[in-house]
């Protein structure tokens, strides 16, 4: 009996990895089709549909585009992030739980939903369509991750060597950048590199504020209307690469915190 | 402090002002427009509530949210019935060196683009997709099931998403409780069904409801995976406010629609507070 809940169990754990793993490994699969439909059989192994992207220059554009966006809102959202949480956690300020909460507060919302906010604000201020316009929402959006990683590893142990370099006369200005800056640096690249993955990754703000230079999900989107193709694997392939190295990227600057 | 006195006043402020006033700038204040422009007319301006009253009364505008909060539902459900044995085997039954493995392998799939996600089902359920040669090449079907543009489909693919989230905060849950209850219950003569029921389950709630809560606000607003899995057959809000948005340039209807859409999270979030406070303190 018991050893029949313990099959039964193995058999579920392996059927929802399964689930999981089933599409993905459809994409990458089938992104390694040699013929010209992601569909099986598999005719594979070949690598024409990657030589494809890399000679497709919207896609290279689009890819430059996401890198960008991703590099330059990720830097401002960790740096207004890491700022205030400072700010919040070494002084005394009125109302501050209120403000804390208002900083926080976009995470409650659908990305939609800003996203329709910004436009209707841009369209009524005249500001146009950008790359620009779509990295000020992707700030949004990750302000609020970046403050929240932050502000929770300011612990008390940092408080002492801020007050320790005071104390030996440094400026405020220095105990910052090389008091706080260094010994929050694994907090700071998490939130960094959790930015990164958000925005290289964000679809409806991009398709909503850009026209025509724009981020590589909303080209994806733009791919999917000629149906089904292995270009559009090979892509999706790439991104995911993409991705997971940006991912264990936040693993390893979370993880070195630990033994601290 | 060595700081002087005025210094370490306006110190403070210098450092908390940029992120407040981007949040209230980019955020706030386009909340704010938006709320101005659903009260406007499409054309001609002026103000007016025909935006909402057209929602409420327009039975195809009633229907994409009776849709949204079905698909919802069904999700939420599914990936909590799917997730929470998911998870339990992974906290109980995998050695403890194993376990991180085995989660970040859960979890990994989570990190493909959102919308390659959706597109990569989309090879699964087509019409030549891999279910479908499957099937008909075991000679279990004749012609090809129609998957893909569907309900089911767009379920499909939510409830991959948020098996993946749900089985993060339910492992978490259950590795945060002590086995010293479940030892307590076996010691006064609980079998391992009513321990479950009685201490692991009562006391794992507000994870539930907190993951509960998180997949319904990501679930009802999110557009992507409607659009690219269920076609347009049923449209879902965030369907309908896009269409207004790419068709017609119907920005104050749009609006309305979205703050609509707000609204319902917001009684959601009310619904849910007792678990998510808990949750917090």
């Amino acid at each position: 009996m018991r050893a029949a809940v313990r099959f039964a169990a193995w058999l579920y754990a392996v059927a929802v990895y399964g689930f999981i793993f089933l599409p993905v490994v459809v994409l990458v699969l089938f992104s390694l089709q040699a013929t010209s439909f992601p569909i099986p059989p598999f005719t594979g192994p070949s690598l024409r549909w990657y030589q494809a992207v890399l000679s497709d220059a919207r896609l290279t554009s689009a890819l430059v585009n996401s890198l960008l966006v991703a590099v330059l809102s990720s830097l401002a959202s960790v740096t207004l992030g890491f700022l205030s949480a400072w700010g919040f956690a070494r002084f005394v300020l009125p109302g501050s739980a209120l403000l804390r909460g208002l900083i926080t507060l976009p995470l409650t919302v659908s990305y939609l939903i800003i996203g329709m906010g910004l436009l209707v604000l841009f369209n009524w201020a005249g500001v146009p369509k950008s790359l620009l316009a779509a990295g000020i929402g992707h700030v949004v959006i990750n302000l609020p991750l970046c403050f929240a990683i932050i502000y929770s590893q300011m612990g008390d142990h940092q408080i002492n060597i801020e007050r320790a370099a005071r104390d030996l006369g440094a400026a405020e200005w220095k105990v910052l950048l090389l008091i706080t800056v260094p010994v929050m640096a694994p907090a700071i690249f998490a939130g960094f590199f959790l930015s990164m993955t958000f925005s290289w990754d964000e679809f409806v703000i991009s398709f909503l504020l850009t026209r025509f230079e724009t981020t590589l999900p909303v080209e994806i989107w733009n791919l999917l209307r000629s149906g089904l193709n292995p270009k559009t694997n090979a892509v999706g392939s790439l991104v995911f690469a993409v991705s997971i190295v940006l991912v264990v990227f936040f693993e390893l600057t979370l993880l070195r915190r630990k033994p601290a | 402090m060595s700081v002087s006195g005025s210094n370490s006043r306006a110190l403070p402020w210098a450092l908390v002002t940029p992120a407040l006033a981007w949040t209230l700038l980019f955020f706030v204040l386009p909340f704010i427009a938006m709320g101005f422009s659903s009260l406007t007319a499409h054309e001609g301006g002026g103000f007016t509530l025909a935006n909402y009253s057209q929602f409420f009364t327009d039975p195809s505008y009633w229907r994409s949210m009776v849709n949204s909060l079905e698909v919802t539902a069904i999700v939420t459900v599914i990936s909590i019935l799917l997730a929470y044995p998911f998870a339990w085997i992974l906290a109980e039954m995998v050695p403890q060196r194993w376990q991180r493995l085995a989660l970040m392998l859960a979890v990994l799939p989570f990190w493909t683009s959102y919308v390659v996600r959706s597109y990569s089902w989309l090879l699964v359920l087509a019409q030549n997709g891999v279910i479908n040669r499957a099937l008909t090449g075991m000679g279990l079907i004749a012609e090809p099931l129609q998957l893909a543009n569907t309900r089911f489909a767009t379920v499909t693919g939510f409830v991959h998403f948020f098996v993946m989230l749900l089985t993060l905060t339910i492992f978490a849950n259950l590795k945060q409780l002590s086995p010293s209850y479940r030892r307590a219950a076996a010691d006064l003569g609980a079998g391992p069904v009513r321990t479950f029921l009685h201490v692991v389950l009562p006391l794992t709630l507000p994870g539930i409801m907190v993951g509960a809560f998180l997949t319904f606000v990501l679930c009802i607003g999110d557009y992507i995976t409607p659009q690219i899995l269920g076609g347009n057959n049923e449209l879902v809000m965030p369907q309908l406010v896009m269409m207004q948005i790419g068709r017609r340039g119907d920005f104050p209807l749009a609006s309305a629609l979205s703050i609509i859409l707000m609204a319902v999270v917001t009684i959601a979030y009310l619904a849910c507070a007792r678990w998510l406070k808990i949750e917090r303190a």
